[in-house]
């Protein structure tokens, strides 16, 4: 018997009213973009729910991918049979039979779209209930939350029954948010705070400062790799390199070390609030989590966010480091974000940075800086590139490097 | 040709041999350096242990690069001799072990441990019982082989690993050289702490090895430096040699099932013409390995028979190569219960899974020419 379709069922967009369409067509087209290397693929949306139709392409790989797309609240694979009812007995009991367990409970839940169909719902629902109940034994049918549910839909052009539901990924569909900025460091925080905000439905382009000779290419392509990993989750990420040696040289030079680190995360605020701009996005997010270090005080952030009015969204704001952890080994960026290579913010780490900053005093530092020529300079230097899942230097070098295994 | 000496080093397999020679032209960084050469090299020896990792089904920071199999035993006995020494010192290991095993344990017997030699019987078979009784409250150390080297013998690792269950605290060592490829090994499920392995018995270059240890597992340092591996056995990693033996192991387990019966095909076919000759002895037992099959002609050396074979193109040899040119332990079909007159006669024959019926069937035309030479001069 073999799966011949898959039925997505829509999470919370069901619920959005008259933005629905917008949101079912991003989804499919999501889901379009993402299942592209499927070449028979039918993709169909209706008002509440997704048919993929296989036509050959093998069930397990497209289920693999459908985990990854945002707006999914579960899906189902489908076996179709011909227009008999031995044959609906017959798929019945197969596929009843994998999931069978002692004294389990299950329920028949017909649906007709062929109105000629030899017999009618009830009726169906009780030929395919006994044939169950006269396999399996103990079991019970129970109409409310039963362990199994079978679905059995009868169309035009076959009996289609499925039986498993497998969870999605949640969420929104990415775009239906809009566009932010991602600041991604290249630790582990970042790549977190990316992923939950593309799981709200926001399509992000990453953030990233690069201060060569003092941090080094391997920070550089760390972050790439990071970009790659979240990449999973929608088609591709851009990734814009902002060049940040003058800046930091120059806070170096002129500021006190005690505010050193308020003022950098000024200038990178700033410097990703103007990208913003150019590149129509509509917030910033970055990795914070309340009181995790000296920059993630309530006093910093207030010194910090002061530079802009734009929404500055922390999705990891009210986190423990645990369970942020918890998240970046499920998105495999874990593993890629301990890697121990400096990165801009480490290497001028000040010795004893101050949780508490002056706004104040940091305006009167400031005043030391040439602001708008350092931020000119540096944005005059942004390098963007698309980086897509497969792109990763790991997946990369491992094809260069194959054939020696 | 016809190439029947396998378990004393096998031909390098071509694409391997490709890969040793790609690695070791474009891959010369040192895997420690910062800069992108070493950073690649230090990827590529990851690579190769987690593809070892993921062949054996084990974990990536469970496999330690060595030399090959000597060090292997070297380091499993003498490491745990030093890590628990405050322990205890009491070894216990079989009387038909490899020469790296039994010389290692003769250094500590020297220094001061004492050591229990478990005999075997007429099938190169310890008695479990034996076992059990030997062990002490001091053991530190159970050191048994997989497969014999010299007879083909299946130990039974398992039943060694159901005892020892209950003394978690004894390190079990397995030389599992020769049974890589050719017999069923579970290590992730298993009892075994310790097991070696060497890479030029499956097609890898020489110099090549590694360790599997069984996380949470301690063994002293024998080679200490620079830290490499983990801190467990310095000196710079031969990465080219790696990526080689990583690529071995693939080959070799690949429809090893297959390979297996195509070996086993052999030995049969072989053992069934050896044993209808009058004047030959097989010692390898029933139980054995796929590959290896040792048998004597009753009062004729066995170097006669090697060199005469040879004459005819087909190499093989008398029991293990470690010992056949120097007398440095007594052959383990002595120690199955033959006379020493007797043990003197045993050659080895050894396939691997390149070897086919086509060569068996050589062999058997040559050997009868041999047997009848032989006779005549009796």
């Amino acid at each position: 018997m073999q799966i011949t379709e898959i039925l997505v069922r829509y999470g919370e967009l069901s619920t959005k009213g008259k933005n629905r369409k917008y949101f079912i067509k991003k989804l499919q087209r999501n889901t379009r973009s993402k299942l592209k290397q499927y070449q028979n693929l039918k993709i169909v949306a209706n008002r509440d729910r997704l048919h993929i139709t296989l036509n050959g392409e093998k069930a397990d790989a497209v289920m693999e991918d459908l985990e990854d797309i945002f707006g999914i609240q579960n899906f189902s694979p489908v076996v179709k049979v011909g227009k008999s009812v031995e044959e609906a007995k017959k798929a019945v009991v197969h596929l009843v039979g994998k999931h069978f367990k002692e004294n389990m409970t299950f329920k028949i839940t017909t649906r007709r779209a062929d109105h000629n169909f030899e017999y009618d719902t009830n009726e169906l629902n009780q030929i395919l209930g006994s044939e169950v109940e006269e396999s399996f034994q103990p079991v019970s049918v129970q109409m409310k939350k039963p362990d199994l549910d079978v679905r059995v839909e009868v169309r035009l052009d076959g009996i289609f029954i499925s039986v498993d539901t497998l969870p999605g990924a949640g969420g929104l569909p990415i775009g239906t948010a809009g566009k932010g900025m991602l600041m991604l460091s290249g630790g582990i925080d970042s790549p977190v705070a990316g992923y939950l905000a593309m799981r709200r439905g926001v399509e992000i382009e990453a953030v990233h400062f690069h201060s060569p000779p003092y941090t080094s290419p391997k920070a550089l392509q760390k972050a790439k790799d990071l970009t790659a990993k979240l990449a999973r989750y929608t088609n591709e990420i851009k990734f814009i390199e902002v060049p940040f040696t003058e800046i930091q040289e120059a806070i170096k030079k002129h500021v006190p070390e005690s505010y050193s680190m308020t003022i950098t995360r000024r200038m990178m605020l700033r410097l990703t609030d103007r990208i913003r701009a150019d590149r129509n996005g509509l917030a910033i997010m970055n990795g914070e989590s309340l009181g995790q270090v000296a920059s993630q005080t309530l006093d910093s952030m207030m010194a910090i966010n002061q530079v802009t009015s734009v929404p500055v969204l922390r999705p990891l704001i009210s986190m423990d480091k645990n369970d942020i952890i918890s998240i970046a080994e499920k998105i495999d960026t874990f593993e890629l974000a301990i890697q121990p290579y400096e990165d801009c913010c480490t290497v001028f780490a000040p010795s004893k940075p101050k949780t508490k900053p002056k706004l104040k005093k940091v305006l009167e530092i400031e005043e030391e800086l040439d602001i708008k020529t350092l931020i000119d300079n540096a944005l005059a230097g942004i390098k963007i590139s698309s980086i897509s899942h497969e792109d990763s230097s790991e997946e990369l070098s491992n094809s260069e490097f194959q054939s020696l295994f | 040709m016809i190439y029947f000496d396998n378990s004393a080093t096998t031909e390098m397999n071509r694409q391997v041999l490709d890969s040793l020679l790609a690695a070791s032209k474009s891959y010369y960084g040192n895997p420690s350096s910062l800069h992108t050469l070493g950073e690649e090299t230090s990827h590529l020896l990851r690579q190769a242990r987690k593809q070892i990792a993921s062949l054996l089904k084990v974990n990536e920071d469970e496999i330690f690069f060595t030399s090959g199999g000597t060090e292997g035993d070297n380091w499993a006995i003498k490491g745990t001799a030093i890590e628990k020494m405050s322990y205890g010192r009491h070894i216990i290991t079989s009387s038909i072990e490899h020469p790296a095993v039994i010389n290692s344990v003769k250094q500590l017997e020297n220094l001061g441990w004492e050591v229990t030699y478990l005999p075997v019987d007429e099938n190169g078979q310890i008695n479990i019982q034996d076992l059990k009784r030997a062990i002490r409250k001091d053991t530190v150390l159970v050191s048994v082989m997989a497969v014999n080297n010299e007879t083909g013998s299946i130990l039974p690792i398992e039943k060694i690993s159901t005892i020892l269950k209950d003394y978690p605290s004894i390190h079990f060592h397995v030389d599992a050289v020769q049974a890589i490829g050719k017999i069923d090994l579970d290590l992730a499920s298993s009892r075994v702490d310790v097991a070696v392995f060497s890479g030029h018995k499956f097609h890898a270059p020489k110099g090549t090895g590694f360790i599997y240890l069984k996380k949470g597992r301690k063994l002293a340092p024998l080679l200490s430096g620079g830290g490499q591996e983990s801190g467990k056995r310095s000196g710079t990693e031969n990465v080219p040699g790696n990526i080689a033996l990583a690529k071995a192991l693939r080959l070799i387990l690949e429809d090893s099932h297959e390979k297996r019966k195509g070996m086993l095909a052999c030995k049969t076919e072989i053992s069934a013409f050896l044993k209808s000759k009058e004047r030959v002895q097989v010692f390898t037992p029933d139980k054995s390995a796929p590959h290896i099959i040792c048998f004597g002609v009753s009062g004729i050396k066995g170097e006669i028979v090697v060199h005469a074979l040879e004459q005819k193109g087909i190499i093989m040899s008398t029991t293990s190569a470690c010992s056949s040119k120097r007398k440095l332990k007594q052959p383990s079909v002595r120690d199955m219960g033959y006379s020493k007159d007797v043990a003197e006669t045993a050659v080895r024959i050894s396939f691997s899974h390149m070897n086919t019926l086509n060569e068996v069937e050589e062999f058997k035309t040559a050997f009868d020419e041999i047997y009848n030479q032989l006779k005549a001069i009796d």
